[in-house]
């Protein structure tokens, strides 16, 4: 017999700008009986974590909850006086946040943060909750859970930090943990363990979790039923098999279909032609500690290579000795058959012109303090000696490239446009400069999967129209396999494995290759316990190792 | 003991208050989440609040005169309270006015400035107002001494005071409010001078350091690590003595001397703080994106840098114009600074100083050097709204 844990009903949240209070989230209704899982999903602005804090009574800075009541085991959190909000968070209601590593006080050992939640809720004594803590940490399968507890945040790695906050979590056995997506921030190698044991230990416990998350194959693993939310209401709710198998709402089937752009094969590169630009041996260090080990690969006139590996790989290293941010220690950088000196500094205008990066996190690639107009506008008359009405002219030219309308956007600041629309300005400045060859340093992965769609077709449409050449640098391979033409597989600083796409996506691979595909989430529902069921569950941290 | 007692006695009668106060608002709100989860200490503050309001209102109505002898309490409070009131409607109107005229540009500004921002900006522009028309607006000299020395301020001949000049006189028969008037020309206008060239300075080598590093980053540091190894007054005090042999040599204003003594000084401060903001912006992405375009520095330093640094450096400088301020007001106490006959807020708080024995028994003859002081302290809190308001606008901070 099910048993009514959680009961929202009608919840509205407000959330003040400019003064002014505007709705944010516009009458939830969401049940949750004993043990369950609900995944909620949705872009980012659909509300799904503030609904998912509002599920603990609580609303971030700035918010507040305006109706509707939020019914936990018969007590309404809405309602409820902060001293009785206090004696159930923590202990009954837990939150997990996206970054551990921001969560996690750098101050003080892990133990000693895990047990301060049972102390205080007079649950266990110091002692007896580190104890329960180290058995926590051997069921999440950290290594060594009897001593890991005594590092420091910053001595574990994020997949780990992220399983002792989870730990941290289950301090109290609570009723409910909310997950504000727990493993977005995490390589998908890494990402399956976060995976695995957040599923075993909420199984094993019978606690019930609300599961927040913008990935799909993500939600299809974990959750029991599915909410889709959109700007605030909810799109459709259904039992995961049963969404997954056909969704109901157009807005659902267009998340679903996002994963599906494939740009065409183009044909093979002729014989004998020269790389744009080439890789001779490069090796690199920072410092006396060296990162890149003999990185050699070609990048050909109009096609797009994709640079794939886990964070550390040294994939953004990679592009910093092309760009000579970081001048190689050994080897050297062709650009149409010449070498390229090592320093950027030592570069000709026009060499520099003829290489431009496009940056993942748009927010800190635009200055926040200049106009779009200026920020497009700079590189024009810094590199063709525009300026003033032929300036403007060709920004605008180069806003209607990149489907932003110019007038409307060419005098706002960045501040006031979407993520989707400053990654579009990042393009927009590194066309300015009318090169050969772009770079594009993980351009797609902190934004919505049907922005990034939208990104990725914007620049498989400048290629064709610019014959521009890209070095596609991401650690997603959903990406990988809409926009290459040629991947690199990267590892420790080496190239594991390299070739076309379609022999790439074939086996036999590389093992690491395999590694890294196999960790890609699928949306079958049952594609976690498969996987693991083939690697062997009890290992599956070394798991990753062994296989290397 | 007896005022012990009182405190006491004050204290908990103030603290039942404030437990019934919360107690009859959770009843009789039917437990509205305002009272609710009200701490004590928040109720106890309201409670205090309300009673230092009571007894502020209270002493205003006290009678301006017992038996003919005006009581120089009350009237200088009420002159005070009126001042701030006054203020305040100023500021308010200021502010509509601000709203009403000018471009859409200027309106919009006005729009969404908070009545203290206001408020400073009247009182900056009327310091400035003052300091540029010093010489029409003061009835008397700067250095005019005239008849009758040590007239108590308030302009009121029962207290001592002579209506021609309503702030007194000094302890040589100079008009004090005609010295207010010229040293608001000389100090605020040394001052800012001072304060700019120091940020102009501090802020380009900073910025410099940050951007480039290593052996320049080494030199520039160090070298301001032992300037500032250095206590700032005695150091100013030893550059001034060698200074005012230059300047009788070279036949330079010993002033000039001084503003780029202070400035020197304050600017290693500054250099500390640029190069400490501008380290956390050289490692952006858009400048690293501006260095591959090949820009040169001074591209990055003030077209990239300076605009996202602007929040911390306009925070310290309405601070450093402050120190700048009391750094020459010490200098001209110690008698290195502005000469006399000139008139300097500093030097009148200085030579005034000795009727603050006086407050015990004659508050009226005590307020004279802090006339001078109020006129500093008005103007610091002036430009803090300000820079608070304009880093507010800046930094994009929400309340």
């Amino acid at each position: 017999m099910t048993q009514q844990l959680l009961k929202i009903r009608g919840l509205k949240i407000e959330g003040k700008s400019d003064e002014v209070w505007t709705p944010i989230v516009n009458g939830i209704d969401l049940d949750l009986q004993k043990g369950e899982v609900l995944g909620l999903i949705g872009e980012s602005g659909a509300g799904k974590s503030t609904v998912g804090l509002a599920a603990m009574g609580f609303t971030r800075d700035g918010c507040r909850i305006s109706g509707g009541t939020v019914d936990f085991d018969g007590v309404d959190l809405v309602a409820a006086s902060a001293a009785v909000k206090r004696n159930m968070l923590g202990k009954r209601i837990a939150y997990v946040a996206q970054s551990a590593a921001a969560s996690f006080n750098p101050a003080h050992r892990l133990i000693d943060q895990h047990t301060e939640a049972p102390t205080q809720h007079k649950i266990r004594a110091k002692a007896e909750s580190a104890l329960d803590g180290m058995e926590l940490y051997r069921r999440l399968r950290l290594p060594d859970p009897d001593n890991i507890g005594f590092r420091y945040p910053h001595q574990v790695s994020g997949g780990q930090l992220q399983r002792a906050m989870t730990a941290m979590a289950m301090s109290c056995r609570p009723d409910l943990i909310v997950f504000d997506e727990p493993t977005t921030a995490l390589d998908v190698t890494t990402q399956i363990e976060v995976l695995a044991a957040i599923r075993d230990i909420v199984e094993q416990f019978d606690t019930a979790a609300i599961y927040i998350t913008h990935d799909l194959a993500v939600v299809a693993q974990m959750a029991d039923r599915i909410k889709v939310l959109l700007r605030g209401d909810e799109v459709e709710e259904a039992e995961t098999r049963a969404m997954l198998a056909a969704p109901r709402e157009d807005y659902t089937k267009s998340l679903w279909a996002v994963r599906s752009f494939q740009r065409p094969a183009k044909p093979a590169i002729s014989a004998g032609s020269t790389p744009i630009v080439s890789l001779k041996n490069v090796s690199a260090a920072y410092g006396k500690s060296p990162v890149l080990f003999d990185v050699a690969f070609d990048i050909h006139a109009g096609r797009t290579v994709a640079v794939v590996g886990e964070s550390g790989s040294g994939k953004s290293t990679t592009a910093r000795c092309i760009t000579g941010l970081l001048p190689p220690s050994e080897g050297y950088i062709e650009f149409n058959g010449e070498a390229l000196p090592l320093d950027y500094r030592k570069r000709s205008k026009d060499q520099l012109r003829q290489v431009q990066m496009i940056y993942q996190m748009a927010d800190t690639a635009l200055n926040p303090r200049s106009s779009i107009g200026d920020i497009i506008g700079r590189p024009v008359q810094f590199y063709s000696g525009l300026t003033g009405s032929a300036k403007r002219k060709r920004v605008e030219e180069l806003l209607a490239q990149i489907e932003l309308e110019p007038g409307q956007y060419i005098d706002r600041l960045p501040s006031e446009l979407s993520g989707g629309q400053k990654q579009r300005i990042g393009i927009a400045r590194a066309l300015a400069a009318e090169p050969q060859f772009v770079i594009c340093d993980e351009v797609t992965s902190a934004l919505d999967q049907l922005v990034a769609e939208g990104i990725l077709k914007l620049l498989a449409q400048l290629q064709d129209d610019l014959g521009l050449s890209y070095m596609f640098i991401t650690h997603d391979l959903a990406t990988v396999r809409a926009i290459s033409d040629e991947v690199v597989v990267m590892k420790d600083g080496k190239v594991v494995e390299q070739g076309p796409k379609a022999e790439m996506f074939q086996p036999p691979h590389h093992p690491y290759t395999d590694l890294l595909l196999s960790s890609v989430p699928e949306m079958d529902p049952d594609w976690l316990t498969n996987l693991l069921n083939g690697r062997g569950v009890d290992n599956i941290g070394d798991a990753a190792v062994g296989k290397m | 003991m007896s005022w012990l007692m009182n405190l006491v006695v004050i204290l908990s009668v103030t603290a039942l208050v404030a437990w019934a106060f919360r107690f009859a608002g959770q009843k009789l709100t039917h437990n509205k989440p305002f009272f609710r989860d009200m701490p004590f200490a928040v109720a106890f503050g309201y409670v205090a609040g309300l009673l230092v309001l009571i007894a502020a209102v209270s002493y205003y109505f006290r009678p301006v005169a017992v038996n003919g002898v005006p009581s120089a309490g009350v009237i200088f409070f009420r002159w005070a309270v009126q001042g701030f009131i006054g203020f305040a409607i100023a500021a308010y109107l200021f502010r509509l006015f601000g709203r009403s005229v000018g471009t859409a540009g200027t309106r919009k500004l006005f729009r969404a400035m908070p009545l203290t921002a206001a408020f400073g900006v009247l009182i900056i522009l009327l310091y400035a107002l003052v300091s540029i028309f010093a010489g029409s607006i003061a009835p008397y000299g700067q250095e005019e001494i005239l008849a009758n020395a040590n007239i108590v301020p308030g302009g009121n001949p029962l207290m001592g005071g002579d209506p021609n000049f309503p702030l007194g006189t000094d302890q040589i028969g100079r008009d004090i409010y005609s010295r207010l008037i010229y040293g608001a020309q000389n100090t605020v206008g040394i001052a800012f001078a001072t304060t700019c060239l120091a940020f102009f300075v501090g802020g380009s080598l900073g910025f410099l350091a940050a951007i480039v590093g290593g052996w320049l980053d080494q030199i520039l540091s160090r070298a301001v690590d032992v300037l500032m190894a250095i206590p700032a007054l005695i150091f100013a005090l030893l550059l001034m003595t060698i200074a005012s042999v230059w300047s009788n040599q070279l036949g330079i204003d010993r002033t000039i001397f001084m503003i780029l003594i202070i400035a020197m000084i304050d600017s290693t401060r500054v250099y500390r703080l640029a190069r400490a903001v501008g380290q956390n912006i050289v490692v952006m992405d858009y400048i690293e994106a501006a260095k591959l375009r090949g820009e040169g520095m001074g591209y990055l330093i003030f077209k990239e840098i300076l605009p996202n640094a602007t929040a911390p450096l306009l925070a310290e400088f309405g601070l450093r114009f402050c120190f700048v301020f009391l750094t020459i007001a010490s200098l001209s106490f110690l008698g290195v600074g502005i000469q006399p006959p000139l008139a300097d807020w500093g030097t009148m708080v200085k030579d005034l100083s000795q009727f603050i024995n006086f407050a015990a028994f004659a508050p009226n003859v005590a307020t004279a050097p802090l006339l001078a002081a109020g006129a500093i302290a008005l103007l610091t809190v002036a430009v803090n709204f300000v820079v608070d308001w304009m880093l507010h606008k800046s930094s994009g901070l929400k309340d």
